[in-house]
């Protein structure tokens, strides 16, 4: 039967999350800023589903689950604000906002 | 099998890097798209036949679709897409992804001179297993991560009401800018 080497599993997870944090480091657009912190949640799920897999445990898939509602959440909660921020400031760059009032 | 897996997971790492690089957000948001059906697919060949119909349905489908009613809500014009080509000089991205490639090295490096290669893939963790464990021993997280989601739901609904040109209802009262306080 045909197997993968977890080693190949856990490194394509690496590549996928230093892809989104160089995007979270590069983006200045708060759209793509929000989309790379996605790919970061995604690609630590798929660590966690690549060593369930590995000891043949239900837990990695438990643990992508509550990945998964808490990336649901975040958009929820991150998109109203990029909403309200594009309604504020005419648009979706970071660096508008970047002084504290007080 | 393997084969299957490399595939994916080369297209995975491919449109991810893609995702990024686009000045189009809806272009991004599409190859993102590609890149968790790819990851979907990865699941499926390493065994975890649930979370890959979970990462198709509720992660491109339902996540992804609240980005296109965002992006659909914003009207973003053809400016903004220039704004972006202009931002993306490699002078922008060179640091960053210097030292991202160092993590990267330093990762491989750790994980290949750990141990000798094992092997996954090919066994099946069936979903029954994976629902005995989400009501059984972790009933008490699941219960947590639907509180979870009601407050993102009620954030959501608090941020999302009233959004007028100038001055948001929910928030006006504790932060504005100085502009809008000038002008009314």
């Amino acid at each position: 039967m045909a197997t993968v080497p977890v080693e190949a599993g856990f490194i394509v997870a690496g590549l996928l999350f230093l892809t989104g944090l160089v995007g979270v480091l590069v983006r200045r657009n708060i759209l793509f800023v929000l989309l790379a912190i996605e790919i970061m949640l995604n690609a630590a799920g798929l660590a966690f589903v690549v060593a369930g897999s590995y000891w043949q445990q239900p837990d990695g898939q438990v643990m992508y689950f509550f990945v998964l509602t808490m990336a649901a959440a975040e958009v929820a909660v991150g998109l109203s604000l990029v909403l309200q921020m594009y309604h504020q400031f005419d648009s979706l760059d970071v660096n508008v906002m970047n002084k504290m009032r007080g | 099998m393997t084969t299957v897996f490399y595939i994916s997971a080369a297209i995975a790492v491919v449109t991810t890097v893609l995702t990024i690089t686009r000045v189009n957000v809806v272009h991004s948001l599409l190859y993102f798209i590609c890149s968790l059906l790819a990851t979907g697919v990865m699941f499926f060949v390493l065994g975890a036949t649930f979370v890959a119909a979970l990462v198709v349905i509720i992660n491109a489908g339902a996540i992804m679709v609240l980005f296109v009613f965002v992006i659909m809500m914003l009207n973003l014009g053809p400016q903004s897409a220039d704004r972006e080509k202009a931002r993306l000089k490699p002078h922008v991205w060179i640091g960053p992804g210097l030292i991202s490639l160092l993590l990267l090295i330093e990762l491989i490096y750790s994980l290949v001179t750990q141990r000798p290669a094992e092997t996954t893939a090919g066994r099946v963790v069936e979903p029954e297993r994976v629902g005995a464990a989400l009501f059984g021993p972790y009933l008490l997280a699941v219960e947590l991560a639907s509180m979870l989601l009601l407050a993102g739901l009620l954030g959501a609904y608090h941020l999302g009401q009233g959004v007028v040109k100038g001055i948001p209802a929910a928030i006006s009262h504790t932060w504005a800018p100085k502009s809008m306080e000038k002008g009314s």
